[in-house]
C-alpha cells in the first residue's frame, strides 16, 4: 500500500525527528501516527472544554450551552440504560465517546489519519470497557459476582460457565474489531477511490458516508459499554 | 442450478492446483497459497454481504411497518432501527477484517514467500 502523506509526520520531519515506517523501539512506537494523532485529539478536546468552561454562567450561552446540551443528553441516555447506580461511570463513557467521535472524524480530513483506524487504539478502548465491567461487578456484588456466570439453575453450570467466559472474552474482540473494521475500511476505500479517480472528486460521497458511520460507530461503542455496565451492576437471574 | 455452477467452478479451481503440482515441484504449488488467499478474501466479503443485506432489509422492513402503523413514534423507531443496523453490519465488518488479514497481513505469507524465493 502506498505511504500516506500525514501533516504531523511532515511537521516532525521539519523539527528534525524522523518517523520510521517500521517501528522497532519504544521511541519509534511513540512517533507512529496513531499515537501522535491521539495527542492532537487530546489537545483539541482539552482546549475546547477549557474554552467552554472558562466563564460559567447560570444561564448558559455559546460554547457552554452546546456542551451542556451534549453532556446532559448523554448523561440522561446513560441513566436510562444503566439506572441511577451507574451515574459515576458517566465520565468514562463520555470521554470514550468524545475521543472516538473526534478520531473518527479526524481521518476524513485529507492529510490526517484516525487513531481508531489502528487496531491498537480500538483494542485499548475495548479492554478498558471490559475490564471496568468486571471491576464494577466485583464492586457491586463482591464475591457473589461469580453468580453472573453460573446460569439460571445450578446443574447447568458446567455448561454455562465456559460459554459465559468465552462470551466475555468475545466482547473485547467484537468491540475492538467493529470499530477498527468500520474506520479502517472507510480509510481504505477513500484511498483506493482517490487513487482511481481523485481528479473527479470520487471520494466525496464516501466521505459523507464516513461522517455518518463515524457518528454511528461512536454511539454504538458507548451504547454497548453502557449495556455491559448495566449487565454487571444488575442482579443475576 | 446455480449451486451446481458454483460447485463446478470451485472443483475446477481446486483441480488446477493438482495440475501445478504435477510437474513435481513443491514450490509452484506453494505459490497457489496466494491465489487461494485472494479467492478466499473475495468470497468472504461476498458471502458476508449476502447475509448482512438480507438481515438489514428485514430490520428496515420492521421499522417502516412500525412507523406506518404509528407515525408518532417515528423518532424512537428510527433510532432503534439505526442501532440494529449497526449491530448487523458489524458481522459483515468481521468478514472484512478477515479478508484484510488474508490479503495484507497473513502470518504465513512471509514464510511462504521466503520458501518460494520471492522478496517479502
Amino acid at each position: 500500500m502506498e505511504h500516506p502523506i500525514l501533516f504531523i509526520n511532515l511537521l516532525l520531519e521539519k523539527l528534525g525527528i524522523h518517523v520510521p515506517a517500521q517501528p522497532h523501539s519504544l521511541a519509534d512506537f511513540l512517533l507512529q501516527p496513531h499515537v501522535t494523532y491521539t495527542w492532537v485529539i487530546m489537545l483539541l478536546l482539552v482546549c475546547l472544554s477549557a474554552l467552554a468552561a472558562r466563564s460559567l454562567k447560570m444561564v448558559p450561552e455559546g460554547g457552554q450551552n452546546f456542551f451542556e446540551l451534549v453532556v446532559t443528553g448523554i448523561e440522561d441516555f446513560m441513566i436510562s440504560v444503566t439506572g441511577e447506580e451507574g451515574r459515576f461511570m458517566f465520565p468514562l463513557i463520555a470521554s470514550l465517546g468524545f475521543f472516538i467521535l473526534c478520531s473518527n472524524y479526524l481521518g476524513v480530513i485529507p492529510g490526517f489519519a484516525s487513531p481508531t483506524a489502528n487496531i491498537n487504539t480500538t483494542a485499548a478502548c475495548a479492554l478498558i470497557v471490559v475490564f471496568m465491567t468486571h471491576v464494577l461487578g466485583v464492586k457491586f456484588h463482591g464475591v457473589k459476582y461469580i453468580k453472573h456466570f453460573m446460569g439460571p439453575v445450578w446443574w447447568l453450570t458446567p455448561l454455562i460457565f465456559p460459554i459465559e467466559i468465552v462470551s466475555h472474552l468475545s466482547r473485547i474482540l467484537s468491540l475492538s474489531i467493529r470499530l477498527f473494521g468500520n474506520i479502517f475500511g472507510e480509510e481504505l476505500v477513500l484511498s483506493i477511490l482517490f487513487f482511481l479517480a481523485g481528479l473527479y472528486l470520487a471520494p466525496v460521497p464516501m466521505m459523507m458516508l464516513g461522517l455518518f458511520t463515524g457518528l454511528v460507530q461512536a454511539f454504538i461503542f458507548c451504547l454497548l459499554s453502557m449495556m455491559y455496565f448495566a449487565g454487571a451492576i444488575e442482579h443475576a437471574h | 442450478m446455480k449451486k451446481v455452477g458454483f460447485f463446478t467452478i470451485l472443483l475446477v479451481l481446486g483441480l488446477s492446483c493438482a495440475a501445478f503440482a504435477a510437474d513435481g515441484d513443491v514450490k509452484s504449488s506453494a505459490i497457489g497459497f496466494f491465489s487461494y488467499a485472494a479467492l478466499a478474501a473475495g468470497l468472504a466479503i461476498g458471502i458476508a454481504a449476502q447475509g448482512c443485506g438480507i438481515g438489514q432489509g428485514i430490520a428496515v422492513r420492521g421499522a417502516v411497518e412500525g412507523i406506518a402503523r404509528n407515525p408518532e413514534t417515528s423518532g424512537k423507531v428510527t433510532v432503534t432501527m439505526l442501532i440494529g443496523l449497526a449491530m448487523i453490519e458489524s458481522l459483515s465488518i468481521y468478514a472484512l477484517v478477515v479478508a484484510l488479514i488474508l490479503i495484507y497481513a497473513h502470518p504465513i505469507s512471509s514464510s511462504i514467500s521466503a520458501f518460494v524465493g520471492l522478496p517479502k
